[in-house]
Parts: C-alpha cells; sequence; structure tokens
C-alpha cells in the first residue's frame, strides 16, 4: 500500500469530497442567510448584511417564546447527560461481571435503539394518558383536592425525558462495551493487588483509562437530547423542547428568523461537541503520559 | 440484620456493588418506557373508543378499519398504498445510502494511510449526526426551492425555461433528506466492519493476481457484510416509522405510516393508532429478521 497513488485514490479522493459538502453546504448556507438585513428572505441574494434576525429571535417568533423553549431544552439536555453517562455507565460495569438477564437486557437495548420512534413515542403517551386515569381515581377517591385541577402527569422531566433515554442509553451502553471490549483488566488486578477497594480501582483505574469514552457517552447524550423530536414528539406535555417549536415553525414562517433560530441551536450543537472533543483528547494525552512515566 | 450484613458489605468493598444492583436503574428505564409501553400498544390496538375515551373492550375492529376495503384488488386501499409508498422510499433510500456509505468508508479504510487522518476524516462523517435534523433538512430550501441557487443556475444556463417544482416538496426531496441525514448509519458499521479485515488476505489476493475489482467484490464486500447489514437494518427502521422527514421535506404532503400513526395520536385515537403500530412493529420485525438471520450483531462491537 505504499508508494505512488493510483487514478483510483484520486476519484475517491474527489467523492468523498464531493460527500463532505452535500454533508455540510446545505447547512453552511442558512448560516450566511441568517445573517441578512431586515428584507432578508429564505432564498439567495443576499440581503443586507446585519445580526437583525438574531435579535428578532430573542423577541420571540408569534407567540412563541424562543428563550424559554431553549433554556427548557437546555436543562433537559443536562438532565439526559447526566443520566445517560451514569446508568450507561453502571450497566456497562455490570455487563462484566456475570450479570443476570444481561441476554434479554441488551436485547431490549438493541431494539429500542431501532424501533420505530413513533411507536415508542407513542407508546410512552398512552402510558402517561392510562397512568393520569389512574392518578385521576386515585385522587378523587382519597378526596384529595388535586382531583379538581390535575391535568396530566406528562412532562419534560417525565414522559419526555423517558422517551430521550430510551434513544441516548443504547449509544451509551454500546459505546461502553466497545470500550470494555478492548480493555486490559489486568490493570485491575493489579491494583487489586495492591489493596484497592472496588471503588478505587474504578475511581482511580477504570475511570482514567476510559474517560475519553465516557466524555464521548456524555456528548452523544446532549447532542441527542438536544436534537431529539421524533420519540419527544408524542410524549410531552403542554411546554415543547426547541427542536419541537422548529419543527413546527418550518410550515408557518418564511422569513431568516428560522435560519437565525437554526444556526443558534447548530452553534450550540457544534460548542458541545468541541469541548468533548478537547476533554477526551486532553484526558487521553494525560492517560497515554502516565503510562509513559509509570 | 448487623452480622449478616457486614461481610455482605466488606464484598461489596472489595468486588464492587453486585452486577444486578448496577444494571438495575437502567433496567428500569427501559422497563418503563420501552416494555411498558410496548405491552400497552399491544392492549389497547385491541379497546375500543368512543371520539372522547378509550374503552377496555376486546375487539378488533381497529385493524377491521385500517384493512377496510384491502381486499378488493382493482383498487388498493389507503393502508396498502401507504406501506407501498413507504417501502419505495425505504429502498431507494437503503440503496442510495448503501452504495454513497460504501464508496466513503471504502475510502477511508483502504486510502487513507494514517490511522491520525483517517479518525479525522470519520469524525468529519459524523459530525452532522450530532446536530439537528430539522435544521439539516430546512438548510435545503435556499438550494432546492422555486427561487432556489438550483433553479437559478438551471434557468441561467437556459437548460430550462422555467423553475422546476419537483426538487422541493417532493418525494424527491424526501429521499435526498433520508440520503442526507442517514448515510451516516452505514458509514460506521462498514468502516467499522472494514477496519477489522485482516490487511494481509488483501495483500494474498493481490499476490494471487487478482485484480482491483476482484479484490473489492470478493474479499471486502463479503468481509464487510455485518458491517453493511447493521447499517441497512438502521436505515430501513428509520424510513420506515419516520415522518418528520416525509412531513417537512414532503411539505406535510406526503403519507406514510408513520404520519398515518402521528396524526391519529394527536386526534387521540389512541387504539387506532395503536393497532397501526402494531401492523408496523411487524412488519419492521419480519425486515429485521430476514436481515439478522445473516449476521451476530453482539459479536461485532
Amino acid at each position: 500500500m505504499d508508494g505512488k497513488r493510483g487514478l483510483d485514490f484520486y476519484l475517491l479522493a474527489a467523492f468523498f469530497g464531493a460527500f463532505l459538502l452535500f454533508l455540510y453546504g446545505p447547512t453552511l448556507t442558512i448560516f450566511v442567510l441568517s445573517l441578512q438585513g431586515p428584507d432578508g428572505g429564505l432564498v439567495f441574494p443576499m440581503r443586507g448584511l446585519s445580526l437583525y434576525w438574531f435579535g428578532k429571535l430573542f423577541e420571540g417568533i408569534g407567540v412563541i417564546d424562543i428563550g424559554a423553549a431553549l433554556m427548557r431544552s437546555f436543562k433537559l439536555g443536562l438532565c439526559v447527560t447526566v443520566l445517560t453517562v451514569t446508568l450507561a455507565l453502571g450497566a456497562g460495569l455490570a455487563y462484566r461481571k456475570k450479570l443476570w438477564g444481561g441476554g434479554p437486557l441488551f436485547y431490549i437495548t438493541v431494539a429500542s435503539l431501532i424501533m420505530p420512534s413513533i411507536i415508542v413515542s407513542l407508546g410512552i403517551g398512552l402510558s402517561f394518558r392510562l397512568f393520569d386515569g389512574v392518578l385521576r381515581d386515585f385522587f378523587v377517591w382519597a378526596g384529595w383536592e388535586i382531583a379538581d385541577s390535575f391535568a396530566t402527569s406528562m412532562g419534560l422531566y417525565t414522559s419526555a425525558l423517558g422517551a430521550q433515554l430510551t434513544w441516548t442509553l443504547p449509544f451509551g451502553l454500546l459505546i461502553l462495551f466497545a470500550v470494555f471490549n478492548r480493555f486490559n483488566a489486568a490493570y485491575e488486578e493489579a491494583a487489586r493487588d495492591l489493596g484497592a477497594t472496588a471503588f478505587q480501582s474504578f475511581r482511580h483505574v477504570v475511570l482514567p483509562l476510559i474517560g475519553p469514552s465516557v466524555v464521548g457517552v456524555a456528548m452523544f447524550g446532549f447532542t441527542l437530547s438536544w436534537d431529539e423530536i421524533a420519540r419527544t414528539s408524542q410524549a410531552i406535555g403542554d411546554l415543547n423542547t426547541l427542536p419541537l417549536e422548529l419543527q413546527g415553525l418550518t410550515t408557518t414562517v418564511t422569513t431568516p428568523v428560522i435560519y437565525a433560530l437554526g444556526t443558534l441551536t447548530t452553534l450550540v450543537s457544534c460548542l458541545v461537541i468541541l469541548i468533548a472533543l478537547g476533554i477526551a483528547t486532553f484526558a487521553q494525552r494525560r492517560t497515554k503520559r502516565g503510562k509513559d512515566v509509570a | 440484620m448487623k452480622p449478616a450484613s457486614r461481610p455482605m458489605l466488606a464484598r461489596w468493598r472489595l468486588h464492587g456493588l453486585p452486577a444486578g444492583l448496577q444494571a438495575s436503574p437502567y433496567a428500569l428505564v427501559f422497563l418503563l418506557f420501552f416494555v411498558l409501553p410496548l405491552v400497552l400498544i399491544v392492549a389497547v390496538s385491541f379497546w375500543d373508543s368512543t371520539e372522547y375515551e378509550m374503552i377496555p373492550a376486546f375487539t378488533g375492529k381497529n385493524y377491521a378499519e385500517i384493512f377496510a376495503g384491502c381486499s378488493n384488488a382493482q383498487d388498493m386501499c389507503v393502508t396498502f398504498r401507504t406501506y407501498l409508498s413507504t417501502f419505495r422510499f425505504s429502498a431507494l433510500a437503503w440503496l442510495s445510502t448503501l452504495l454513497i456509505g460504501f464508496t466513503v468508508a471504502y475510502f477511508m479504510a483502504f486510502h487513507v494511510r494514517t490511522a491520525r487522518m483517517q479518525t479525522v476524516l470519520f469524525v468529519l462523517c459524523i459530525i452532522p449526526f450530532w446536530t439537528s435534523n430539522v435544521i439539516r433538512m430546512i438548510s435545503w430550501v435556499p438550494l432546492l426551492g422555486r427561487n432556489g441557487l438550483i433553479n437559478d443556475f438551471l434557468l441561467g444556463l437556459g437548460i430550462t425555461d422555467q423553475p422546476l417544482d419537483w426538487l422541493l416538496f417532493s418525494p424527491f426531496s424526501v429521499v435526498l433528506a433520508f440520503v442526507h441525514l442517514f448515510t451516516v448509519f452505514m458509514i460506521v458499521p462498514i468502516f467499522n466492519a472494514m477496519m477489522r479485515i485482516d490487511r494481509s488476505l488483501i495483500e494474498a489476493a493481490r499476490d494471487a493476481g487478482a485484480s482491483g475489482w476482484q479484490i473489492l467484490w470478493h474479499v471486502i464486500v463479503p468481509l464487510s457484510r455485518t458491517g453493511i447489514i447493521i447499517g441497512s437494518i438502521f436505515v430501513i427502521t428509520l424510513v420506515m416509522g419516520d415522518f418528520v422527514t416525509i412531513g417537512v421535506m414532503g411539505g406535510q404532503q406526503i403519507a406514510s405510516v408513520g404520519k398515518i400513526i402521528q396524526v391519529q395520536t394527536s386526534y387521540l385515537q389512541f387504539p387506532l393508532a395503536a393497532a397501526n403500530a402494531v401492523i408496523l412493529l411487524l412488519v419492521v420485525l419480519m425486515i429485521i429478521w430476514g436481515l439478522t438471520r445473516l449476521v451476530d450483531i453482539r459479536k461485532e462491537l
């Protein structure tokens, strides 16, 4: 495989370049178009150059308070991230031992990953509605005052959170599977031989070694939650997340304000990706240096 | 209690929490938000309903309603037509993502020489996956619209004398968006499979006189089979249940199985939506079953 590049290399490289252009080009056009002046439209040519539409964004689009939706999505994303990392890590570690029911749990994980999202979403929405009925009957039976005002137990931190976890957790566990498959257990045994408790060997041996992958799991957790629509759509209460608001706006809004919104949320995603890649690279370097010294 | 628990705690201290305890929060999430909802969907698909409430029962009327008129051979019923259209989208998206994804993965695995460059290109391919799908869809508007760049370009060159309408909010734009969004689901598993191919096999094939195409077809393709199948499962199931992409890129005008379920859910017709979900689930399971007969996913991670 050494020596001069053949024609096939250049053809494939050109194909790859075209693919990257296809992948990134359209998104770049909306970044550019979001920077138009007040007369801007949805297509080229650019009319003016300003941050006008980003200002418009925070005045709200129609009745939708973008700032509030953004904060809701952000907080939900953080919850999903924390839960994805801790729960997937717990399960990932459990799979390294003898786990009763590990087989079925693995198949459920894979099933959740490839299950059409509309089915998951419908199922969760349906479950909460049935649960609401039971809850209402209970309040009436118990004679609690809340019975009159109770609407639903669906919401961001109940049904929507659960719906998003069915999507982020499988990614988390599968990433950790891949990591632990390549993990050398000798380090842990050495720690145990030296008298470390289980927690000490996890904290000081395992975690530093798998650290970059854990950051990766966290990044999957946040970015997938931040943009999730399909599973959240039928499993959310009165208050929508940002991507759901955005989806609703695609049919009604005809100004570049929607591009401004798209640019903003993409920037948040990119920032999170950059931070995660930065931390992962840093952690990897540190671990490697540690190993070299040892 | 105390004397018994002390050795247990000592064991935990030394060997860590029992596996069952460590995995239980994870398992609980899937029990509550995945297994239970699926069981309820199946149960409710047999329930009766009025316009405003669900009535526990055991009736096949939801299924009967879905397949009403489907025995007529001349005029296809709505359900069959919708499935046919969804299958067509799946097939087109599958074929396009497979060809593009395979080529991209092949380039990265066999023509990029350094591991660092491979990583960089691989990350470049998956970064968009971590950004919003809806935004990536609407970003086609300035390109494909009536007054978009493509139409401007074609009109400018005099290739057409009026703007093409089928570029946006059409089956074409739906498939284009599927390819745009889902090719990554092909690239990752195929690239992963290709990276595990022992390079000496390719050397051996070359030494035995195989041409480039022969190596590709008789060595690389068969050895990438697992990746191809995993990618295919992802793309096909994603498209079969899709309602967001078809909704946004089809201008809310094109029917799909997922969209039917979504509309029925938003009108609170849960039993009917549940019956549709059960049918979709069975169809998807059959497709996956067919594909997984060819591969063991767990071995491939």
